[in-house]
């Protein structure tokens, strides 16, 4: 009755309505890279943590100054492992600041990224922020050390280490904060496991998981001091407290090494780590990285403060602890399910 | 065709590390475990969507009662929203937070409870129409010869609405599979408890194992592909049986 | 043969707890701080081009994927070619992939270093990252609505006057469009619903897709997400309403255009 023929043609008309919009498709994205060698258009992939930063503070920050004069930017923010593979996969960019040293170089293998990115005066990184336990208003159950998360009946959220790029920091700040206090590697690892004892929820990001908290679920919530302080400024009700041992948590900002405008993308980089980009970061709840710009009161530095290179640096961290079949965190958390399951 | 390429794309990726490493992946506790779990909820809610779906599409075409009309227009509105908002949604109503006192959240109950939100539609959109069509003259007499509304519907309605009922309970199986905006905040994502195959599949992804996160994801594909085949056996059988 | 109570009160039931309190309370949460906020969601110039850039995804996805399925669930009923049950299976599988595996796949093929990616590339098309990309994905994701509603209510009808017309000497075009299209509207009409709904809240593989430019490939979704994700629930809740508003009025439409058959409200 109705032969394939007939069906190869809307296949055909598939293809068809297909072509006609790649038409489209083409000529916007041809305009679009045309208007950017006239005033310099900067393309700036970051985290998605910084957004309000980046938009409503350091773009048009950066737009008054002499260099940016004239630049216009488009913007892309989204959660930092998915924007690497989307700079990977070909998304054009000029400016990437993601949220951790790994992620970034990615773009290195890729060839995206020069090597030698951080080999500046800031190593890098454009902000710091710490790992903090984010606790009801008033902190009931008296939480502050990382002892404290491995009391019984004290609910912890974190979110999983596998899906977040971020959560790894947390993982960490434990680690570290375990050898911080002389623990051995081996009861280190039985803190870890004792932590997850803990955790009843893990959410695939950071922000799920702070959405869970606030959603009435657990007593204290492994974040960053700067979602802490941008939650609170939201309205979000919680208070946080910085442990005595925790970790420097540092994202980077690099130029790509197919930048249309290279030279704009390093006056824009520069302009992040001056004071003015500085101050502006600090005031959205970021530690700058400029050390005139620090306020010790706003962001006071715990006695135990340590760095990823503490705990072995993130490529040895990523093997010896995130490797999803032989890393430490892997064998914890599928124990865990045996344990609790039934 | 804009199918069959990126699938075989994923399926290529999936070999990467050679059949050994497919292997290892794939039959490790943890993703049997999530695809254990995504399989059998997403039978289970494939069949509370086959009985409620077609319950519902009856009452909106035979019954009447105020707001009907409204009723009918919102059915696809949970389909139509972000699975961000669904999630959220869910999360407020019936976790630690609920107004309504039901807390469900962080269990394998949430997980269900997500995938039927987002696939109400499908049962009931695919029974209406043809409940539409039906020819009531059959129904008519089989009252006339004495059947009881109950048998009637048994063994008149119901056969002839199965190829609905069962197209309907393809498409909410296919999307409760692959799943996983809308279970991911209200489900907590437990390894062996309460994880999905989707949520292992972006952990893959994120460690950077993009092989073991396409192997899993072909295996889950696979699966599906054998369900949705015995569903459509199930399908011709009935018509066979009919005529 | 009217239901009685007992199905009613069941049926109203399920749907209270499973669509009419989550719908009421994405209304509640959109209007809680008043209409001001709202208003401001509303008219940000994102929104705006979130929603204009949703909605093209839609007016591509949904003819494309209606033409493609009326034709198809003719094939799979009413033709004789081998494979066709094969199709019928096969219409199902994009929708069962998680949506971050399609983006992730197209990417694989279009993207930079892709097998398509790299020769298109070089002639200087981009389909990645640009609404092209966004289209095709989803296409993809809501392929399967339009044939899985029609297939059965064409077995259902039957073909009789299909054939009827042919040897009354209808071509096939007249009886496509005078016996068929009729007899299969409620089908085409909620495989359309259905399709423009899945088109309006696809978040997954359009987000990894579309490179999440602000202002120019973020569709309203994505734009959710983003708002979501700045703490700004009010813009989030706002824009899923407006989702939900075009999904209403597609439904309205589809109604309207079909001629009262029977009393349905």
């Amino acid at each position: 009755m109705f032969p394939l023929r007939v069906f190869v043609l809307a296949l055909a008309s598939l293809a068809a309505v297909i072509g006609l919009a790649a038409c489209g498709g083409k000529d916007e994205s041809s305009s679009s890279g045309g208007s950017g060698a006239g005033g310099g258009s900067l393309t700036l992939v970051a985290y998605s943590t910084p957004q309000e930063a980046y938009q409503q503070g350091l773009i048009p920050g950066f737009k008054k100054t002499p260099d940016g004069e004239g630049a216009t930017f488009k913007q892309s923010y989204g959660g930092s492992g998915d924007q690497a593979r989307a700079v990977e996969g070909g998304l054009p960019t000029d400016v990437v600041a993601l949220s951790l040293a790994p992620d970034v170089n990615k773009l290195v293998d890729a060839g995206l990224v020069a090597k030698n990115w951080h080999q500046d005066k800031f190593q890098g990184f454009v902000t710091n922020s710490v790992v903090v336990f984010a606790v009801r208003k008033g902190n009931p159950k008296n939480i502050k050390t990382w002892a404290d998360l491995t009391r019984p009946g004290v609910d912890v959220v974190t979110p999983i280490p596998f899906t977040s790029g971020g959560a790894k920091w947390n993982i960490m700040a434990a680690v570290g904060a375990q050898k911080k206090q002389g623990r051995s590697p081996a009861q280190s690892e039985q803190y870890l496991k004792a932590l997850f004892d803990n955790v009843e929820v893990q959410d695939k990001s950071a922000r799920d998981s702070l959405q869970t908290f606030e959603g009435g679920k657990g007593d204290v919530l492994i974040a960053y001091e700067n979602e802490a302080l941008g939650a609170q400024k939201k309205g979000q009700e919680l208070d946080y407290v910085i442990p005595d041992q925790t970790i420097l948590i540092q994202n980077p900002i690099a130029v790509t090494t197919d930048a249309r405008n290279a030279e704009t993308a390093k006056a824009f980089i520069d302009y992040t780590r001056s004071e003015e980009g500085q101050k502006t970061f600090a005031d959205y709840g970021y530690r700058p990285v400029l050390k005139s710009v620090d306020d010790p009161q706003k962001f006071p530095d715990p006695p135990g403060l340590f760095d990823i290179g503490y705990v072995g640096g993130w490529s040895d961290v990523n093997d010896v602890y995130f490797d999803p079949e032989k890393g430490v965190m892997a064998g914890i958390l599928s124990k865990k399910g045996f344990t609790t399951e039934k | 065709m804009i199918v069959l390429i990126p699938l075989a794309a994923v399926a290529v990726k999936s070999t990467e590390n050679g059949l050994d490493g497919f292997w290892t992946v794939v039959t490790s506790p943890q993703a049997l475990a999530a695809l254990k779990l995504t399989l059998a909820v997403a039978v289970i809610v494939a069949l509370i969507n086959a009985v409620f779906g077609t319950l519902i599409a009856w009452v909106l075409v035979r019954d009447r009662f105020r707001g009907k009309g409204v009723v009918n227009a919102i059915i696809d509105l949970p389909f139509a929203l972000p699975t961000i908002v669904a999630s959220l949604t869910l999360l407020a109503l019936y976790g630690p937070k609920s107004p309504l006192g039901v807390d469900v959240a962080y269990t394998r109950v949430a997980v269900a409870l997500a995938l039927l939100f987002v696939t109400l539609p499908f049962v009931v959109r695919s029974v209406q129409p043809v409940l539409h069509e039906l020819d009531r003259d059959m129904e008519a007499a089989a009252e006339s010869l004495g059947a009881r509304p109950r048998t009637s519907f048994r063994r008149i309605v119901l056969p002839n609405l199965l190829p609905a009922i069962l197209a309907g309970v393809a498409l909410a199986f296919a999307r409760a599979v692959g799943e996983i905006g809308s279970v991911v905040l209200i489900s907590g994502n437990l390894p062996f408890k309460t994880e999905v195959a989707s949520v292992f599949i972006i952990g893959q992804i994120e460690s950077g194992s993009l092989a073991g996160a396409a192997a899993v994801s072909t295996v889950l594909l696979f699966l599906a592909l054998i369900v949705l085949v015995l569903i459509n056996l199930l399908a011709w059988y009935g018509r066979r049986h009919d005529r | 043969m009217i239901a009685r109570y007992g199905p009613r009160a069941i049926a109203l039931g399920y749907l209270a707890v499973l669509l009419v309190l989550p719908v009421g309370f994405v209304f509640y949460r959109t209007f809680e701080n008043g209409l001001a906020p709202v208003w401001d969601a509303l008219t940000n110039p994102e929104a705006v081009h979130a929603l204009y850039l949703t909605l093209i995804m839609v007016a591509i996805a949904v003819p494309a994927n209606t033409i493609f399925g009326v034709i198809a669930a003719l094939v799979i009923v009413r033709s004789k070619a081998r494979g066709r049950s094969v199709l019928n299976v096969l219409v199902d599988i994009p929708f069962a992939v998680s949506p971050v595996i399609v983006g992730l796949s197209l990417v694989l093929i279009y993207g930079r270093t892709g097998w398509l990616g790299e020769t298109l590339g070089d002639q200087g098309i981009r389909v990645i990252f640009t609404p092209v990309g966004m289209a095709l994905a989803t296409i993809f994701v809501s392929l399967p609505f339009v044939v899985r509603e029609v297939v059965p209510v064409l077995r259902e009808v039957g073909d009789d006057q299909e054939r009827a017309a042919e040897t009354l000497g209808a071509s096939p075009w007249q009886t496509f469009w005078r016996v068929t299209l009729p007899a299969i509207r409620w089908g085409v009409a909620y495989g359309v619903v259905l399709t423009t709904a899945r088109a309006l809240g696809e978040y997954g593989a359009v987000s990894v897709v579309s490179g999440k430019l602000v202002g120019e490939t973020e569709t309203l979704p994505l734009h959710v997400e983003q708002r979501f994700a700045q703490f700004d629930l009010t813009s989030a809740y706002t824009s899923a309403f407006v989702l939900a508003g075009i999904a209403l009025i597609v439904l309205l439409i589809m109604q309207m255009l079909k001629p009262k058959s029977e009393a349905t409200g």
